[in-house]
């Protein structure tokens, strides 16, 4: 194990006060992205792919029925709306929302990839590597490879 | 003797959990004997039940605050027991809920130095790895087994809430080898002695141990798990109680947003459901906030553990079929 000084204090570390300071910013911009895009799908502005008045028929079903059944009635797919295929619905009201989300899901991967070099840089290899392979972790589960069927 | 009990019950809930969820008889069950969801009234205009899912979860909003529980533990087991939505939407939404609280309380605790990153760090990457797991399986499983396993999961979470104990600063006499290399330990300024304290942790191996199980009930059932992590933390690992509570917060920004991704990307989320709820939640805890200044706490306490404990059984006969209530 690396030999490092480290001076203890009550105030917070560098990469600390980084990672808050990056999810705080990301975790504002998808606050309000959400607002916004929920008021342009529930108002109508844009239109929906699937319409609003017809949302509650579909909610009570297994989610892959679900898939199945807007597939059918409203999108036409040759595949069920999985993973990041939601990007090609990016403008319709109801896919948009999937926007802010994204970003509330992802920050913390950008939040670990930013403290890594500052890590490395005090020699501090063991928390580098933790929060790089933390990094891959989200990355892979984001990716939508793990998503696996009923 | 009442412990020895506990933890006989606790063995044979994990053997329970463990049977249910790795037997392939229950991968290859059709969802025929699935508990009937909660009929959609067409009666009721479309606005109806995110406008209701609003007023629901403004109240649980303030409920988790002044309970001091997370939101994602209320939601799940209540919405899942009375709303109409499918327990698939229910547990992608628990954990948007979940999420969303502690990005926004994860900044300010990580800047007073509450949150420990050292802490959570390790504890995270084996916390949110088991989350992934646990969403997957619990994806994969039918919906009437994850029903049962999550309503005896919610009454063993009111068993935890009934005999935890806390303690303010455990007393840890040297620091386990683990934690001493990977240096996890701090400095936190107590505003109510104006003191610094000094913390560090002990036996770590059975505490990120016991973050697997953690991780993976989060992730399947969609919980944040803010319940486990405080005793686990604070109790097993011996972390100052404030530091437990505040990392604990922060770390559901992470297990949750693993688990998170893996339901978006199976479609288990739906704007409609996801936006009330989380607009519901967030005015919800800016009340209890101020609620709490003048609220008693042990009668809130006593109230969430009796919404939970109804909660829990709603879904454990959901799960079963039985019409209870």
């Amino acid at each position: 194990m690396e030999k490092l000084t480290v001076r203890m204090s009550s105030k917070a570390t560098e990469e600390q006060l980084l990672y808050a300071n990056i999810l705080e910013k990301g975790m504002l911009v998808g606050l309000i992205l959400m607002f916004i895009t929920f008021a342009l799908y529930v108002f109508g502005i844009m239109p929906a792919a699937i319409p609003v008045s017809e949302i509650s028929s579909y909610w009570n079903q297994p989610v892959h029925d679900y898939l199945v059944a807007i597939n059918e009635n409203f999108l036409h797919w040759d595949h069920l709306v999985t993973g990041w295929s939601w990007i090609k619905l990016i403008g319709m009201g109801d896919f948009i929302n999937f926007i802010p989300i994204a970003i509330l899901s992802g920050v913390t991967i950008i939040c670990y990839l930013a403290i890594v070099p500052g890590l490395f840089k005090r020699g501090d290899k063991a928390y580098a590597i933790m929060a790089l392979a933390e990094a891959a972790i989200l990355t892979l589960a984001a990716s939508g490879l793990l998503a696996v069927g009923h | 003797m009442t412990k020895s009990v506990l933890q006989k019950l606790g063995g044979i809930y994990v053997f329970l959990l463990c049977a249910l969820t790795l037997s392939p008889v229950w991968a290859l069950a059709s969802e025929a004997g699935t508990a009937a969801p909660v009929p959609v009234d067409s009666d009721l205009a479309w606005w109806a039940w995110p406008l209701i899912l609003l007023i629901v979860t403004f109240f649980m909003g303030i409920v988790a605050v002044l309970g001091g529980v997370g939101g994602g533990v209320l939601y799940v087991p209540i919405i899942s027991g009375f709303f109409p939505f499918h327990l698939d939407f229910v547990r992608g939404t628990g954990l948007l809920v979940a999420l969303s609280g502690a990005l926004a309380a994860g900044p300010g605790l990580l800047k007073m130095n509450m949150a420990s990153l050292r802490l959570a760090i390790p504890v995270a990457l084996i916390a949110s790895t088991m989350a992934i797991v646990g969403a997957m399986v619990g994806l994969a499983l039918p919906t009437n087994i994850v029903q049962i396993l999550l309503g005896a999961t919610i009454l063993g979470i009111v068993v935890i809430m009934f005999t935890a104990k806390k303690s303010a600063i455990p007393d840890v006499k040297q620091a386990d080898p683990l934690s001493s290399a990977l240096r996890i330990c701090g400095i936190y300024h107590e505003a109510s002695s104006n003191e610094d304290i000094n913390w560090c942790v002990h036996r770590t191996p059975l505490g990120l141990a016991t973050f697997i199980i953690i991780g993976f009930m989060a992730g399947m059932f969609g919980l944040g798990a803010g319940w486990a992590n405080v005793p686990v933390l604070n109790l097993m690992m011996g972390a100052p109680l404030k530091i437990s509570v505040a990392t604990s917060k922060f770390l559901l920004s992470i297990t949750d947003t693993s688990a998170a991704w893996i339901y978006l990307n199976k479609g288990c989320v739906i704007p409609m459901m996801v936006v009330p709820s989380l607009i519901g939640i967030m005015l919800g805890s800016f009340v209890g906030v101020r609620i709490l200044k003048v609220a008693k706490p042990a009668f809130i306490r006593w109230m969430v553990i009796a919404i939970l404990g109804f909660a829990g059984i709603k879904a454990l006969t959901k799960g079963l079929g039985i019409d209870l209530f």
